[in-house]
């Protein structure tokens, strides 16, 4: 029998949603099981092999000090390291703690203070250790982590398009909300990969697949303000799950430093 | 002298998020016991402050992504409150619709991936499907079916886009929706089919005085509405949760957890507590099922709770089948607007795990000014503990791999969601050490 790949599944500080879409693979998953030795993936097995692992799935932003040996360690035990979703890849929502004062964030949630053990910041994997693929997504797409886990099987690069929003809207006929209804939409700076599902709900894009490919911020936010979108909604628009990936971080600060 | 044990179980497999168990024991004294949480904080009742109302049910789903339609419920219902709007019984019924592809989706993948696999011996539901692959199936389709429904009325299954305070953004097409029946129906069977898979099992021993909390409402079992009521003779609207119900921050425990006041006492939410307190409210098939499945309710049994998990499986089941009969026109309006408004409001609905209860303060500028948030694990978290405690002097024979595999088992009854619990922290023991010789 050809020995098959071994994958690894990690978690860092998360919802448990992307490697939730592993399991929420029905029609896969226990295909993928015989073709893949699952080692390690806390969340479906008790058992947990030790490394080396071909490919480690890593979920999850860094926020303690903790998280910092241990994702040195996981890139020292695995051949190929691919982060899945924004927390992995931007630092995820609880990013936004990057913003602010930490502490001041403690004292507003706990009783005693002290006990908490936090970094002041939460920041991406590739922030700490070489990535080899980044998955994107709030939560990552089911469909495209298949992908990436078959191409890893077969020894080839994944292929997951860096294009936008707009090419899967134009796909799948959505009249454009920020042309007809004048809604302030991501849509043209955001990374394809979820189907283009919330125009077709009638609202905006609100950035879950991360920048695209060199998108220009500068254009589409100049675009909203000049059509009366106040600053601080387009500020809580970009500073969102994917609010601290760079492209987006220098827009939010661009239109905050701008406005004072 | 007696010989000190220690149980440890470094690192919890088949819960959402990271955990850890340890208890210690001296002779056939049970010492110390303390479920260790040490999923990072993330914080988010701070970072809600300054943020649109809008923006409020998208974040919130990202707690958790195996129950984010609670978050979202919680959030809408707790933020119109406060916002005084009404919202009417269309749109009620299409938010009733979501919560069952949640329940669905949530106990399939915790009854056959999670929960099954402690009973029959294997160590997951990977592993049990090379024996049983038909039952891992069937479960794999319930689950797939539940993420279907979130698809046609969420968007999507994980964090879905179409929920919104007021409504959704858009209606589920009558189409879309009658085309899942026949998938529904099939599930109604597998999940009766469930129900017996289940009832089967072995149920270790382990009868426990509990005081359950549920919501509970006069005519359907509760989801999204309901007054908070206890096995206990508790029975009050959402509003005076607070008064009865509050946070611990605890050294010796490693999480905010909750307690019933005036006493401090501990309690028990989810599958178990909602059966025991509302079996009344199943609707027909459900309840007939578990009338005649073999287990006598109430049960103080916490193993038991998979059993209750599978009746309410058969109940989301038959619910979404008759909310979806009954679909024949689209509402006029998917959604209620609304101007954003100084105000403050308080909900919980039934999370998968148990009772979700949110509160929010929108300040004069119409953003939030303040969020809390007290998720079900938090408020097992007392519960888990007292049950190890009581649990494990009847396991003290077993050798170490056994007995904390079956300490994981009794944990498992709760199906934690330790991301989910948002504040829940780690902390240093030792802290405390010098100032009273602890």
């Amino acid at each position: 029998m050809v020995e098959r790949i071994r994958l690894a599944v990690f978690k860092f500080a998360s919802c448990d949603g992307c490697q939730l879409s592993l399991l929420d693979a029905e029609d896969e998953l226990l295909q993928i099981a015989e073709k893949v030795e699952i080692a390690h993936f806390l969340e479906a097995r008790t058992r947990a092999l030790e490394g080396p692992y071909d490919v480690a799935l890593v979920e999850g932003s860094v926020t303690t000090a903790h998280d910092v040996e241990r994702i040195h360690d996981i890139r020292k035990n695995s051949r190929f390291l691919v982060t899945i979703g924004a927390c992995a890849t931007a630092g995820g929502i609880q990013a936004l703690r990057n913003w602010a004062n930490v502490d001041e964030f403690i004292s507003q949630v706990y009783a005693e203070p002290t006990y908490i053990q936090t970094l002041a910041t939460s920041t991406p994997i590739s922030d700490h250790v070489k990535v080899d693929f980044e998955l994107r997504g709030c939560p990552i797409n089911t469909k495209q982590l298949v992908e990436v886990i078959t191409a890893f099987v077969l020894g080839r690069v994944p292929r997951v398009p860096r294009y936008s929003v707009c090419i899967e809207c134009k796909r799948r006929e959505t009249v454009c909300v920020a042309v007809a209804r004048g809604i302030t939409c991501l849509g043209p700076v955001t990374q394809a990969g979820c189907g283009a599902i919330c125009p077709a709900y009638r609202r905006e894009c609100f950035g879950c697949f991360g920048p695209k490919e060199e998108p220009n911020l500068v254009s589409l936010t100049d675009y909203y303000k000049n059509n009366g979108a106040p600053t601080g909604q387009l500020v809580r628009l970009v500073r969102n799950f994917n609010g601290y990936a760079p492209e987006f971080k220098t827009a939010s600060d661009a239109l905050e430093g701008a406005a004072t | 002298m007696a010989k000190t044990r220690r149980i440890e179980v470094s690192a919890l497999s088949r819960v959402e998020g990271e955990g850890a168990i340890r208890v210690t024991v001296k002779g056939k004294t049970v010492q110390h016991v303390e479920l260790n949480i040490y999923e990072p904080p993330r914080f988010f009742e701070s970072f809600l402050r300054g943020r649109a109302i809008h923006e409020v049910p998208d974040i919130t789903s990202r707690i958790c992504g195996i129950c984010p339609v609670a978050y979202q419920m919680s959030s809408c219902h707790a933020l119109e409150k406060a916002l005084k709007l009404a919202i009417p019984p269309e749109l009620r019924t299409l938010r009733r619709l979501l919560y069952c592809g949640e329940w669905i989706e949530s106990h399939a993948l915790h009854v056959y991936m999670l929960h099954a696999p402690d009973f029959l011996g294997y160590e997951s539901g990977i592993s049990m499907a090379a024996d049983r692959r038909a039952d891992v199936e069937r479960g794999l389709r319930m689950k797939k079916i539940g993420n279907e429904l979130l698809g046609i009325l969420g968007g999507r299954a994980i964090h879905p886009i179409n929920v919104t305070v007021g409504g959704f953004y858009r209606a589920p097409s009558r189409r879309d929706l009658k085309a899942l029946l026949p998938d529904l129906e099939w599930g109604l069977n597998a999940a009766i089919e469930t129900l017996h898979f289940v009832s089967n099992f072995d149920f270790p021993a382990f009868e426990q005085s509990y005081e359950f909390v549920a919501l509970k409402h006069a005519d359907e079992y509760p989801m999204n509405d309901g007054r908070v009521v206890s096995s206990e003779g508790l029975d009050i609207p959402v509003d005076e949760y607070e008064q009865h119900f509050s946070e611990r921050h605890r050294p010796q425990s490693t999480a905010l957890h909750s307690v019933r006041l005036p006493r401090e006492t501990h309690y028990l939410c989810g599958p178990l507590a909602r059966l025991n307190l509302c079996r009344e409210q199943l609707p027909p098939i459900a309840r007939r099922e578990a009338d005649a499945c073999g287990t006598a309710w109430p049960s103080f049994n916490s193993f038991k709770s998979i059993v209750a998990r599978a009746v309410e499986m058969i109940a989301a089941f038959e619910t979404a089948i008759e909310i979806i009969k009954d679909y024949n026109a689209e509402p006029t309006q998917s959604r209620v607007e609304f101007t954003p408004r100084a105000g403050q409001g308080c909900h919980a609905t039934e999370a998968p795990r148990g009772l979700l209860y949110h509160r929010y303060r929108i300040g004069d500028d119409g953003l939030i000014a303040e969020a809390k948030i007290v998720p079900p694990t938090s408020q097992n978290q007392g519960q888990i503990e007292d049950d190890l405690r009581s649990f494990v002097p009847s396991i003290l024979d077993c050798d170490d791999a056994e007995a904390t595999r079956r300490c994981e088992h009794l944990i498992r009854n709760y199906d934690p969601c330790i991301s989910c619990a948002t504040h829940f922290l780690r902390l240093t023991i030792e802290r405390h050490a010098s100032v009273d010789g602890r």
